[in-house]
């Protein structure tokens, strides 16, 4: 078999941070889903539909009842109301429509990619077979070769072959898949590129990987969250409450011989009401998910994404989300009677033909320190590749056998070879462990010169994000497979709070059940099939589209880029979440102190024109007034949709500083801005009418 | 200036109670007290009762529903019998069953409204024993209330909420008899009178003119009435008869004695949850809207009534006197019976039918937004708790995070159920009102017509359905409409909001508790105090301006108060 395999291209963080989701790439506001939304407003002006949101229904049986009351007793004033009591339900259908808008338009785009292909079946007595993939079964054995698609999700029980996953990671560069192992599945959608692969089909009909995404993005099967359950109770609550309020008022208005019609009324309720979280709720949850979407990251479930928000504890990998995947040399340390020129010039031949990005870092640093360039070998040599086995790499070169490696290792080569080891060696060795590093001995035959000292590379700024993560109450945890000494320098320099050294699957489990018995929910990253157990455990468990089927099936998200710091910013969006609601149900219920000192004056000005006195925006008459209300609270839901698809900025900092911010901004903001928008809508109002 | 310093006084003592009655209760329901051992094993073993038997919410609220059933029945009956039974001296004839029902309700409920006047009446076993009884049981339930809710946030993962026959008898022995005893002295010592020997005539010799002058079993009744924030008196004038309140130290002694249980619940609530600031919180949020409604009072009653005024009767002095006595002023008499609509108590030293629409304002704004400032013995506790549950749901959830009140998060479970007991209160108030101003048995018992009359009207149902029982005397309530519907008020105001409080309890008791972090919601800070008071105010404000509009604001507006 020919193993023409392709090193998958390492990629820098920003690269991945820069680069749009492979199902994103459309604007929030496209004219295409803006106009469609518009249509699908309509279609949603429907008994049926409006029932699972109990203040927009409220409004919605209003608006039947004003209308019939318009034609039975027509003004111009009753039919404004009516027009603007409809328009309130448009745009709350209008805003659930946009934030599915996206969504439907990416699910559109992966059915086309769902394309009916063609799969090769492998029947029991060796022969193929040709069917269509949408009829394959779990367990069916099919044949790829290069250019084939892959037709289901499966596992690779035979070859290797580069495959392009762009058309579900929207990454272009392939990536190896072999059989066994954590590299072994593939996903239907995907393309082969070289090679012949045999793959067992692990989905069930209808439920591959592409099925679920097409889903998700879809919203098909979405569910409500439980805080937006809650939510949606306590709206209720707030609904009920002012039914009596305004019922009440008709006896309270005839015991004061001034009767208050229907219309006036039910614009009343539907002021009060809290009409601009219930219209705009479901659009913040649908563009919650999108905004995951958007990040590549697949949630399976709305409920993740908000218990992302919860989240009090991560446990973070150390290698790509902690530290740069590699280390590198830092240190040079000759030992015994070496100097540091001989351990340089020792260290570069033995790295020389060492291709790893550790052997490069060794030949980079000599240069560096001491100005040795790469010099060709033109005498006779061989190059000792490193084994499991040795746990050492180097060169074989004029009958000198030049050596580095992990210091026993190398050390008990050694002693084999009747060197001495020299007396500082190990207190060296001990010294770089202690600082985080990982020292390698070089040696020249029997005899040890020195030791390099690789150092683990400390992403950049995130030593401030986790800062900031503090700040915001929530505690990382480093999770390597280093020695402890090692792991505590490094989360020492990385700043992180907690870490847990020579990691298995077992204590990384026990860990998470631990913080969970405090009572705090815990993230993690995982893709291995070790990692499945704890993917399940962990509240909110991301599993790496490059890891197995099995853990992609314990986690409750798919990270399409793999990419572990990405658990942070699914954080950040289920707070964003969570805090839009509050802030928008916040501002719904501010508004109503404005709402009344508009309408009740109006009301019973007639009887008791004393009460004009509460007229303190100073509107023009009681139908002036009435309809800007009506108008304002119908047009708030408009201004408002940018600011529920986006979500509320959260910017990581302690509970009570974001709090005091968001109060300020929408609590007091949101009872001051009806005063002034009413008045202003009054005046426009009224300017019409003269004209 | 004499002022001020009986409100400096009225502040000290309530510190000193805060601290101190506070950790007493504590101790009462943490068993960390037993000085009554002997008579506590002695009322358990005749009631057959386990004194160390835990029982869950569900349990605990039966005991609690069966216990004021029976309650109600018992009261309901001595009231009909009184009249063969002992402890007659005037030889009153039973009370009529309508007024009956209503009265029993309103004893066993805290409430205390009185459609009735008590001296002609009431035989004296039905002052002492029907009522009276009541007067120290229906707090101690409240409390039982209180303390479950307090238990459901500070207990872990616990199927129980403690045991309610326990906590009603130790509530009863520890707290309401010695406190009223104590008291109770006091009361005599000015002056107030305690006889069964029956009214007394008196004959002037001078003019032959004759009076008799009703007394009986008062000052001890007078202690556990304002102790127990009941506000049920023995006479119809209630805090402003010489007998009840004779004197400026019982009339200061009665406004300690209805704040000082209330506001020491805040500390009890602090110390058993584990942080003292968070009951501090709910004490200066309580404290806040209760200088609202006295601010509001004390100036609308100094500005006197315009109908004296157009009289060209000078007020600049005195302020608005009608309806006062002149042994307390206006300033006394609004701070007692601003103590008293904010307590639950619903005793007055003063005609609020009197009062300014300013004052009247004040005075029923106290019992809208909740009776949470400081609120009913428990009643109040538990009620303000259940506006911070909300606070903390809705500004929670601006931080990012599922809401946590001291760790428990609160879903959609605590939401339904919070909201529901809160809804309960202003759906009565308004529908109830809303048929008395509709149908003629509701309008024929306002005396006054128009705005004044509609605030009679508002005003019953607000007091009934917040179980205070303060009334504004235009209203006769004593009619077969008003006796049953202002029981039901009040009876839909105390329990279908102790039902779901305890049914909150019980599912929050069950909850672990999330650690505290920098990203948790802070429920002990100012921010927060902040919020609650703006949930109280939103949420009373928004329910009843439109109602309060067309009562007390119409006036203050036609009389240029503003």
């Amino acid at each position: 078999m020919k193993t023409n395999v392709i090193t998958p291209p390492s990629e820098s963080n920003a690269q991945i941070q820069s680069r749009k989701g492979i199902i994103g790439g459309t604007n929030l506001f496209d004219r295409k889903i803006i106009l469609s939304s518009l249509k699908t407003s309509v279609f949603k002006l429907d008994f049926r539909v409006q029932i699972k949101n109990p203040v927009m229904f409220v409004v919605l049986v209003g608006t039947v009842i004003t209308f019939v009351e318009s034609i039975a007793h027509p003004s111009l004033f009753t039919w404004t109301i009516t027009g603007w009591l409809l328009l309130t339900v448009l745009f709350a259908n209008f805003a659930e429509a946009l934030a599915e808008g996206r969504g439907k338009a990416q699910a559109q785009a992966l059915r086309k990619m769902r394309s009916e292909t063609d799969a090769r079946r492998m029947l029991p007595n060796g022969t193929e077979e040709s069917v269509p993939a949408s009829q394959l079964l779990k367990g069916d054995i099919v044949i790829c070769e290069a250019h084939d698609i892959i037709p289901s999700d499966g596992e690779i029980i035979e070859g290797v072959a580069s495959v392009d996953e762009s058309a579900i990671t929207g990454e272009s560069a392939p990536v190896i898949r072999e059989s066994g192992g954590d590299r072994s599945a593939v996903t239907g959608g995907t393309r082969v590129l070289s090679d012949r692969i045999v793959i067992k089909i692990t989905a069930e009909k209808g439920h591959t990987f592409l099925d679920k995404m097409i889903n998700l993005v879809e919203g098909a099967n979405r569910q409500k969250t439980p805080n937006e359950i809650a939510l949606t109770i306590l709206l209720a609550v707030l609904t009920i409450i002012f039914l009596p309020v305004v019922v009440s008022l008709e006896p309270f208005g005839l015991y004061a011989h001034s009767a208050v019609s229907i219309t006036i009324l039910i614009a009343l309720l539907v002021c009060l009401i809290p009409t601009t979280i219930g219209a705009l709720l479901s659009a913040i949850g649908i563009a919650g998910i999108d905004r995951l979407v958007q990040r590549n990251v697949l949630a399976m479930s709305g409920r993740a994404v908000e218990a992302a928000g919860d989240v009090q504890t991560l446990l973070l990998d150390k290698t790509g989300t902690i530290t740069l995947g590699n280390r590198m040399a830092s240190q040079l340390i000759p030992v015994g009677n070496h100097n540091e020129l001989e351990l340089a010039e020792v260290a570069q031949l033995a790295s020389l033909a060492d291709e790893t990005p550790e052997g490069r870092s060794i030949v980079i640093l000599a240069k560096q320190l001491h100005n040795l360039r790469e010099r060709n070998i033109n005498k006779d040599h061989t190059f000792v590749p490193f084994s499991a086995m040795t746990r050492m790499s180097g060169l074989d070169i004029d009958g000198k056998q030049l050596r580095k490696g992990a210091a026993q290792a190398t050390k008990d080569w050694c002693v084999e070879l009747g060197g001495i080891i020299p007396p500082n060696l190990d207190a060296v060795v001990e010294r770089i462990s202690k600082q985080g590093g990982t020292p390698l001995v070089v040696a020249d035959g029997p005899d040890i010169l020195g030791v390099i000292g690789l150092k683990d590379v400390v992403k950049e700024g995130i030593k401030e994000r986790f800062d900031q993560l503090r700040a915001a109450g929530i505690k990382t945890i480093m999770i390597t497979g280093d020695n402890p000494l090692t792991a505590a320098a490094i989360a020492q320099e990385a700043g992180i709070d907690e870490y847990l050294a020579e990691a298995t699957p077992e204590t990384k489990m026990n860990l998470i059940k631990s913080e969970q018995a405090e009572g705090k929910l815990v993230a993690m990253t995982g893709d291995g099939t070790n990692d499945a157990p704890a993917l399940a455990q962990a509240d909110v468990g991301v599993a790496m589209n490059s890891g197995t089927n099995a853990a992609k099936e314990a986690g409750n998200m798919v990270d399409l880029d793999s990419n572990p710091t990405k658990l942070i910013e699914v954080v950040t969006v289920g707070k964003q979440m969570l805090i839009t609601r509050g802030a928008l149900t916040t501002f719904s219920i501010a508004n109503d102190a404005a709402k009344y000192f508009a309408i009740i004056p109006a009301l019973f000005s007639k009887t008791y024109p004393d009460l004009n006195g509460l007229n303190i925006m100073r509107l023009h008459s009681p139908q002036s007034a009435i309809t800007s209300a009506v108008i304002f609270n119908a047009l708030v839901i408009v201004a408002l949709i940018p600011l529920a698809l986006k979500g509320v900025k959260w910017r990581a900092s302690s509970a009570t500083s974001t709090l005091r911010r968001n109060v300020f901004i929408y609590g007091i903001g949101g009872f001051i801005t009806p005063f002034i928008f009413i008045k202003l809508i009054d005046l426009v109002v009224t300017g019409i009418g003269r004209i | 200036m004499q002022f001020t310093l009986t409100i400096s006084t009225l502040c000290i003592i309530l510190i000193f109670t805060w601290r101190f009655l506070g950790s007493y209760i504590t101790a009462v329901y943490t068993n960390k007290i037993n000085y009554l051992r002997a008579a506590e094993r002695l009322i358990f073993k005749a009631l057959n009762i386990d004194q160390f038997g835990e029982q869950s919410w569900q349990r605990y609220t039966l005991s609690l529903v069966v216990f004021s059933i029976v309650s109600i029945f018992i009261t309901y009956a001595l009231l009909r019998l009184q009249g063969g039974l002992f402890l007659n001296p005037q030889h009153l004839a039973g009370v009529t069953p309508a007024l009956s029902f209503n009265t029993a309700v309103s004893f066993v409920t805290n409430t205390n409204w009185q459609n009735y006047a008590g001296e002609t009446t009431m035989s004296y076993l039905s002052q002492m024993v029907s009522l009276s009884v009541q007067q120290f049981v229906s707090p101690a339930v409240g409390m039982c209330v209180a303390v479950v809710l307090i238990r459901g946030i500070a207990r872990r993962e616990s199927k129980t909420v403690g045991n309610f026959w326990v906590d009603l008898v130790r509530g009863v022995l520890y707290i309401f008899l010695p406190l009223a005893i104590v008291s109770g002295i006091i009361f005599v010592s000015q002056g107030a009178v305690q006889t069964l020997a029956g009214p007394i005539l008196i004959k002037n010799s001078l003019t032959h003119f004759s009076q008799t002058i009703p007394r009986g079993p008062v000052a001890f009744m007078e202690a556990i009435k304002e102790l127990g924030t009941n506000g049920g008196g023995f006479f119809n004038a209630n805090g402003s008869h010489p007998f009840e309140n004779p004197t400026g130290t019982t009339n200061l002694l009665s406004i300690v004695l209805m704040l000082s249980i209330p506001v020491a619940l805040t500390y009890t609530f602090g110390k058993m949850v584990g942080n003292i600031k968070q009951g501090f919180i709910l004490l200066l949020t309580m404290a806040i809207l209760f200088a609202g409604c006295l601010g509001l009072a004390l100036y609308g009653e100094s500005h006197g009534s315009i109908a004296i005024s157009s009289s060209h009767v000078s007020q600049t002095i005195s302020g608005n006197m009608e309806g006062k006595e002149v042994r307390f002023g206006t300033s006394n008499s609004a701070l007692y019976n601003i103590a008293s609509t904010q307590t639950s108590t619903g005793s007055v030293n003063s005609a609020n039918d009197s009062y300014t629409p300013l004052g009247t304002t004040a005075l029923i704004s106290g019992m809208m937004l909740g009776e949470v400032s400081p609120g009913g013995v428990g009643s109040g506790l538990y009620t303000i708790l259940l506006f911070a549950i909300i606070a903390v749901f809705i500004a929670g959830l601006m931080v990012g995070r599922t809401p946590e009140l001291l760790g428990k998060k609160i879903q959609a479970k605590e939401v339904k159920l919070a909201g529901l007991a809160i809804l309960i209160m202003p759906i009565t108030v308004l529908v109830f009102t809303g048929i008395a101003v509709a149908i003629h048995a509701g309008q024929s018992g306002a005396f006054n017509r128009g705005p004044q009359g509609f605030t009679e009207i508002l005003y019953a149902y607000t007091s009934q359905a917040n179980n205070n029982g303060s009334a504004l005397a235009g209203l006769n309530g004593n009619t077969d409409f008003y006796n049953i519907t202002g029981a039901i008020a009040m009876m839909l105001g105390r329990f279908a909001v102790i039902l779901p409080t305890t049914a909150l309890a019980g599912s929050l008791a069950l909850k672990k508790t999330v650690p505290n972090s920098l990203g948790t919601f802070k429920t002990d800070n100012l921010l927060f105090g902040g919020l609650l008071t703006g949930t109280i105010v939103l949420v009373g404000g928004l329910t009843f301006f439109p109602a309060l509009a067309l009562g007390p604001i119409v006036q203050s507006l036609s009389h240029k108060v503003f």
